[in-house]
């Protein structure tokens, strides 16, 4: 290991922390078999076949789209899929593992040697290394109801294929590891791989954490299982240093041991020691034969593969986005965010205001109405035409909001937004005669305010903008009545 | 030996021209099954209304003219370690006794697309663990040439049922010599194609890497009409290659000018002397018909049976884990605890056998001795495999006896070690992964048969079926 830095010491202590991340990858049908992969809404045992049920005689045959997204997912970890690889059974028992062994990859998996750049909320940057990424069958899903004398087990998870990425223990503090996690599930989801949707389980962390007095020495690690948001794995990294540190401060040792996270009280607790380490017999799976990349296959990867996020975060930082604005955006949807992010990139000059309506006005509105569709060439309409109308002194600010929203709603892309708008009553006064009037009127209707401005006290110049807008429903430009104002006062 | 029922491909073309009907097949079958079962114990299961039923439709559908297969109405027994929809499948085992099939194997499904008809599922060792169907956790198969003896194993209730002509063909399983030892023993025709021709999908796995489908019949030619309609990849089995681009059936039957080399290492100690002089007339009699005779030897066969003793324990420990007794399987009745149910399932759910090859295979798979069973065996299994290539480089074929002795005597080889000798020259052929077939060729002082087995280069079926044929016309 390389000696870790003093910046990262807590108290007289140096945490290391490697992670294990699972992602479910998003195949239609399972590793294995021919089941159907989509068991969100399914209910219990009905996604299952003659082979993630282990039946006798059921062969498990790979499921070559599973190949395609972990070959993908290697690019997006900053490596390319090795072109020998091969599957392993790793041996225990438990009612969820029908076959009594788990099929993954043991010591050829099909990813090796990436490395991500994380970012971190100083603005600076580090990079981590991946070791390793395997693909293997997820297990079924038991469920210990309370006092019962029972457990119940659900096979439509089992088969799930998943890739499994192991770091290498790189990360010091849990803002790295969160920022590790995040930029994970960035990637994964650039990529295309996986649904990734953390409340549904579709990535899982695993994070080892361990103290040590030596930079140049690790200490004895805990694995903290099955952490499904950023802030569990920050708060887990944060929980174990602390505990770790307390009981070697105690003068005692740190046990080698599975822990889980009770995420209501907000700590970890022991789950299995390592006395109870099974011994898991891996041998390669003679059911399967070794997966063999060519060169072709590999170009047809690399030739589909779409941008990622450190190459959007390079073209969005030339459009002078902040980096938080950019970060945020890249959150967003695949789909919305690749799309709208070419447009961004285009259109550099009003990059960030349409950041600002995707952020704010965007993407809270379709997360409440999910049954809409708002396809890239609509909103590519939509917000040109907003930002022209807007730029011409047509639309209020007030007028932005309704008038997107209005748009988001469209069955097809709006091909006169100015129509809406008029529709709507959101095009402002510009008529300069129409406006001289109202002002006129609001003069005569405020002789104190008019007076108190022309004395010199210009606070009294916004109630009379104020009046003009009230006065022409709200339609009036308050900018260009100001300036009116401005003229029939003589300031 | 009676012959009832001629050669498969006469019966076939009796049932389409109407001079015999898919029911007179099927009831001959179950009669004959009727009638010798109970002194033989062949058959562990008679499928005898799902039978007749079949047999009803293909001769409705011959009677309206329509096609009803290269099979049609032929009657066929399968081990019972194949998935038989909607039948029970036991693997002669107590773990999977009373185990519905919810799917059909592979095999099964391409025959009866053919019109074959499964009468019944003959007995085994149990999960194909043995070499005289004396491990079936049931009863013990006896020999059709003598009561008091073995029929071989494990596909012994495949052989004995094709020796008592119970139906034309049978199908079996061979890991290790599993078809080709009893065949010898029974005196019929036992094939064992290259690994991988068939598909393995729904037959109850015993050890992946060497398991392979295969046929018991009376001839070579039956043995390839099977053979062909079997044959070839399959989507739900990705270890299946793919088939011969021509016919097995339209075989050459010649054995002037071939290439055969006389495997040295099988004539060695402990080879009965019968057996020999039987295997030696007929290597003569390949010479006077041309064929070119000479010893070939391979170094490393000697070391077979224990690389088969450490790989296909290690295979079949971890393929039999998932009889835990929690869903399909024999669950023990009583447990306190997941562990201890476990723990009761498997321990009365298996019989003796099982139970030492599954210690076994788990011992050479754990850790700190993985390296110095499992992974030292599968590299003397490649240099093997690489003997085998050079060999073929000189030769059409190799030859040698099926097993050292003819069949003994139930109960004479109790101990365990003993029992896996049986397998000493057989086994070769499953860790290399080429095609082998044992032909009867005569009967010792006791009348009991004698095997000659004559192995070929991967995926050279179709020359190995037709040296088959060649050589049992030099025995008539």
């Amino acid at each position: 290991m390389t000696k870790v830095d003093e910046k990262y010491k807590v108290g007289q202590y140096y945490p290391t922390i490697g992670i294990e991340c699972h992602v479910q990858l998003k195949t239609k049908t399972k590793l294995f078999g021919t089941a159907s992969n989509e068991a969100r809404d399914a209910e219990p045992n009905t996604l299952v076949d003659q082979v993630c049920f282990g039946m006798p005689g059921a062969l498990p045959v790979l499921n070559a789209e599973a190949v395609r997204l972990a070959a993908k997912a290697a690019y997006a970890l900053g490596t390319k899929p090795q072109k020998f690889s091969k599957f392993d059974r790793k041996h225990y028992f438990y009612p969820d593992l029908p076959k009594g062994y788990q099929i993954s990859q043991y010591d050829q998996p099909i990813i090796l040697d990436g490395s991500i750049t994380i970012h971190l909320d100083d603005n600076s940057i580090k990079t981590i290394h991946i070791t390793r990424a395997h693909m293997e069958e997820d297990a079924g899903k038991s469920t210990h109801p309370s006092g019962a004398d029972y457990s119940l087990v659900d096979l439509n998870r089992a088969g799930t294929p998943l890739l499994e990425i192991v770091s290498e223990p790189e990360i010091h503090n849990s803002a790295e590891a969160k920022a590790y996690a995040k930029e994970l599930w960035l990637r994964m989801k650039y990529a295309g791989v996986s649904d990734v949707d953390l409340y549904h389980g579709n990535m899982r962390f695993d994070v080892n954490v361990s103290v040590s007095k030596d930079p140049n020495k690790f200490g004895t690690r805990s694995e903290t299982k099955n952490l499904n948001s950023f802030k569990s794995v920050e708060r887990a990294v944060d929980y174990e240093i602390k505990r770790q540190i307390e009981l070697l401060e105690k003068g005692q040792e740190v046990v080698q041991e599975t822990r889980g996270w009770l995420d209501d009280k907000q700590k970890t607790v022991s789950q299995r020691s390592k006395e109870d380490a099974h011994d898991y017999r891996y041998f390669p799976d003679p059911d399967i034969p070794p997966v063999v990349l060519d060169d072709e296959y590999l170009a047809e990867i690399e030739k589909d593969l779409p941008i990622m996020p450190d190459e959007w975060r390079e073209k969005l930082q030339g459009c002078e986005l902040d980096r938080q604005l950019i970060e945020t955006l890249l959150e967003f949807q695949v789909e919305a965010s690749t799309d709208f992010l070419s447009l961004l990139a285009a259109e550099k000059t009003t990059a960030k205001t349409y950041a600002n309506w995707i952020v704010n006005v965007e993407t809270p509105f379709m997360r409440e109405h999910t049954g809409l569709v708002f396809s890239s060439e609509s909103r590519q309409k939509a917000y040109v035409g907003v930002n022209k109308l807007v730029i011409e002194g047509k639309l209020s600010s007030n007028g932005v909001n309704s008038l997107l929203i209005k748009l988001f709603q469209m069955e097809v892309p709006c091909e006169d937004v100015e129509a809406v708008a008029e529709e709507l009553g959101l095009i402002q006064m510009n008529d300069s005669g129409v406006l001289e009037k109202i002002v006129e009127q609001v003069i005569a209707d405020n002789p104190k305010p008019a007076e108190d401005v022309k004395g010199g006290e210009m606070k009294a110049i916004g109630y009379l903008v104020g009046q003009v807008m009230k006065l022409s429903q709200g339609k009036a430009n308050p900018a260009e009545a100001q300036k009116i104002l401005r003229a029939k006062l003589g300031v | 030996m009676t012959e009832v029922w001629g050669s498969i491909g006469q019966l076939v073309s009796d049932v389409q021209s109407g001079k015999k009907s898919a029911q007179e097949l099927v009831e001959l079958s179950l009669s004959r099954i009727k009638e010798f079962n109970p002194e033989y114990d062949a058959i562990i299961s008679i499928l005898e209304e799902p039978a007749r039923k079949r047999a009803v439709e293909i001769d409705e559908k011959l009677k309206k003219g329509e096609k009803a297969g290269r099979l049609a109405g032929v009657p066929f027994i399968a081990k019972d370690n194949f998935l038989v929809f909607g039948a029970e499948t036991t693997a002669a085992s107590n773990m999977l006794k009373g185990f519905v099939a919810p799917y059909q194997s592979t095999a099964i499904e391409r025959l009866e697309s053919e019109g074959a008809i499964c009468v019944a599922k003959a007995n085994l060792d149990a999960f194909a663990h043995g070499g005289s169907t004396e491990n079936s956790d049931f009863f013990i198969t006896k020999n059709p040439h003598d009561k008091t003896r073995v029929a071989g194993g494990s596909s012994g209730g495949s052989a004995a049922s094709v020796a008592l002509s119970l139906a034309p063909f049978a199908l079996g399983t061979d890991t290790g010599g599993s078809i080709r030892q009893p065949a010898s023993y029974c005196g019929v025709v036992g094939y064992k194609p290259t690994y991988g021709l068939v598909s393995r999908s729904g037959v109850v796995a015993m050890a992946s890497s060497t398991d392979c489908i295969g046929v018991f019949a009376r001839r070579s030619e039956d043995v390839a009409l099977v053979l062909d309609i079997m044959s070839g990849e399959d989507t739900l089995d990705s270890t299946t290659i793919a088939r011969d681009s021509s016919a097995y059936t339209d075989l050459e039957n010649t054995v002037k000018g071939k290439k055969v080399g006389v495997i040295s290492e099988y004539f060695g100690e402990g080879l009965d002397a019968q057996v020999k002089a039987s295997v030696d007339s007929i290597i003569e009699k390949l010479k006077l018909a041309g064929a070119e005779i000479q010893e070939v030897s391979i170094p490393s066969i000697d070391l077979a049976l224990a690389i088969y003793y450490v790989v296909v324990p290690a295979e079949l420990s971890s393929n039999l884990a998932r009889h835990d007794g929690q869903r399909y399987n024999y669950s023990a009745p009583d447990f306190k605890t997941l562990q201890e149910s476990y723990e009761q399932s498997r321990s009365q759910g298996f019989g003796a056998e099982a139970k030492r090859r599954i210690m076994m295979g788990t011992h050479v798979l754990s850790s700190g001795y993985y390296d110095a069973y499992y992974k030292k065996a599968q590299t003397v299994r490649t240099k093997l495999i690489n003997e085998f290539k050079a060999a073929f480089e000189r030769v059409d074929f190799l030859v040698g006896p099926v097993a050292p002795t003819t069949a003994f005597k139930i109960g004479a080889n109790e101990d365990p070690v003993a029992m896996y000798l049986q397998d000493i020259l057989t086994v070769a052929a499953n860790l290399v992964g080429i095609p082998a077939v044992s032909i009867p060729c005569g009967f010792d002082s006791n009348s009991l048969p004698i095997g000659f087995q004559v192995m070929a280069a991967q995926k050279d079926d179709r020359a190995l079926l037709g040296f088959s044929k060649g050589v049992e016309e030099l025995l008539i």
